[in-house]
């Protein structure tokens, strides 16, 4: 478990870099943690991250790519442009989620 | 008379039959079974065809002999389940078959139709499979005459069934070609979606240095976007490109397309249930059991054989009355083969991943938890008796618990 400092506040990480409180999360964190991947959020990488978000919250699971391009309407391809090498993961992480269970 | 049908007469359709029957009253209750082929396969043992281990004899048996005789078998493909109405109904003659529970069992099946390339002009030509009994069959073929090259085995997404299975596939091939006199002349690789080897971190560890020690490259976190036949090339999505001469592919794994149908799965057609009872998660006289089901789990017979079994306990319990009891806690226990005589077992659940030890007696064995050993690889092969005398009739196995066991083995 690791302890940063983001936007002037202590936030808990578990080993993988998965936010441990889902209530540290804000907006401002989630642009934090892209920067840290090399990724400015634009409106799609937005429409993504609420997609799981929401998507969370009624199954209580972060959602594998495969659901996150049926169900958003965003193509895999595009997914890869926004969220490159592990798609899944990346967003995961940047919208305050546990690892997606997909990869077992 | 209450009527339980059950959809699919594969591992875990056959032993929920056995067990059921056996736990139920006969003059109270109707065991129905579907399937839609007649055959029963013993799918851990496709593995062993292609390397000419093992031929027709020791994976294929007439479903019916597997079950009990006063369970109905009916053979159809299915047209539709109506959960609405407590109806299923099949293709042979639109029958129509009335439930008080439906259990699915239907499995989850390899999809090449779903990528780009695959079953085009090339497949069981330079492009194969070994999940299903025809392709292992062709690839055996291919492989007798092979001349060397570059042998890519690639996972085009997750879940599989038995994801220990295209590792093992590329320990054997390391034996096979060293017998053979051409390892020298055979490159062999991994191309994953995963991080690494396996999906768990401590026997990826273990797995990723015995890939290394026999000269097996892994390519990770590489989801494939299609496969050029002709040219011979994997692609991503990210446009990265794996070369090969031989590829031997894990297709995408899907439920059957009723459950898709019949508005009863998830994206990849595998019915969502609760995931220590199986009960579905829309309707309360509906459960899945084995691959069908969506589960945070290894899809593979181990799991369906320990599920079956806590499965059983509670179907009494919830028919009765009784609340149900969370009792099917992930676990799986695989012997991954290694080549050369050997093999590792692992055994793990939903929250406990493989560790070494022994077992299945704390500190006797005899076999070991992830460590080589020849008598993991005797057990492998003991499996397959096991599987068909033992596990398909619903009989307990001495020692071996459906919930998992801390005993006799090492944590940090």
């Amino acid at each position: 478990m690791t302890t940063l400092e983001i936007v002037g506040k202590q936030v808990e990480f578990d080993e993988e870099g998965f936010l441990k409180n889902p209530d540290d999360w804000t907006r401002e964190l989630a642009e934090a943690l892209a920067a840290e991947m090399g990724i400015t959020l634009t409106p799609k990488h937005w429409q993504v991250i609420e997609f799981c978000r929401q998507d969370f919250q009624r199954t209580g699971e972060s959602p594998t790519l495969r659901r996150i391009t049926k169900e958003s309407g965003v193509t895999t391809k595009e997914l890869y442009k926004l969220f490159p090498k592990g798609p899944a993961k990346k967003v995961a992480r940047i919208a305050g989620l546990k690892k997606p269970t997909g990869c077992i | 008379m209450k009527k339980i049908l059950i959809l699919g007469a594969g591992t875990a359709g056959t032993m929920a039959a056995n067990k059921l029957n056996h736990l139920l009253n006969k003059q109270e209750w109707q065991i129905t079974v579907v399937d839609q082929d007649e055959t029963h396969y013993y799918q851990p043992g496709f593995l062993f065809i292609p390397f000419g281990i093992y031929g027709e004899q020791e994976v294929v048996k007439p479903k019916k002999r597997f079950l009990p005789a006063n369970v109905q078998l009916i053979i159809s493909p299915i047209q539709l389940i109506e959960p609405e109405k407590n109806r299923v109904i099949l293709e042979k003659e639109n029958q129509i078959l009335e439930y008080d529970y439906l259990i699915i069992a239907t499995g989850t099946h390899p999809r090449p139709d779903q990528t780009p390339g695959l079953t085009e002009e090339e497949w069981r030509k330079s492009i194969h499979d070994f999940y299903t009994y025809e392709g292992a069959i062709a690839l055996r073929n291919k492989l007798k005459n092979w001349q060397g090259g570059h042998l890519v085995v690639n996972i085009m997404e997750m879940p599989i069934k038995c994801p220990v299975a295209p590792l093992e596939f590329l320990f054997l091939a390391d034996w096979y070609f060293t017998q053979r006199q051409m390892r020298d002349r055979v490159k062999l690789t991994l191309v994953t979606p995963l991080p690494g080897a396996f999906t768990k971190p401590k026997a990826t560890q273990l797995l990723s240095q015995m890939f290394t020690e026999r000269g097996i490259e892994v390519v990770p976190e590489f989801y494939t976007e299609r496969v050029e036949p002709a040219q011979k090339l994997l692609i991503s999505y990210d446009e990265e490109e794996v070369p090969y001469d031989l590829l031997v592919t894990i297709p995408v794994n899907m439920g059957a397309d009723v459950i898709g149908r019949s508005g009863l799965g998830d994206e990849l057609n595998h019915v969502p249930v609760d995931k220590h009872t199986f009960l579905s998660t829309k309707y309360d006289n509906i459960f899945a059991l084995g691959d069908a089901a969506s589960l945070p789990t290894s899809k593979a017979g181990s799991v369906a054989h320990f599920a079956v079994e806590a499965f059983a306990e509670n179907f009494i319990r919830y028919v009765n009355g009784r609340n149900m009891e969370p009792n099917f806690d992930g676990h799986a226990n695989c012997f991954i083969e290694t080549g050369y005589g050997k093999g590792i077992l692992i055994d793990f659940n939903y929250d406990v991943e493989p560790l070494p030890g022994k077992f299945p007696l704390p500190g006797i064995g005899p076999f070991t938890l992830l460590q080589e050993s020849r008598i993991n690889h005797w057990g492998k092969m003991m499996f397959r008796w096991l599987y068909w005398n033992m596990l398909l009739p619903g009989r307990e196995i001495p020692f071996i618990s459906n919930q998992m066991s801390l005993a006799g083995k090492q944590s940090d």
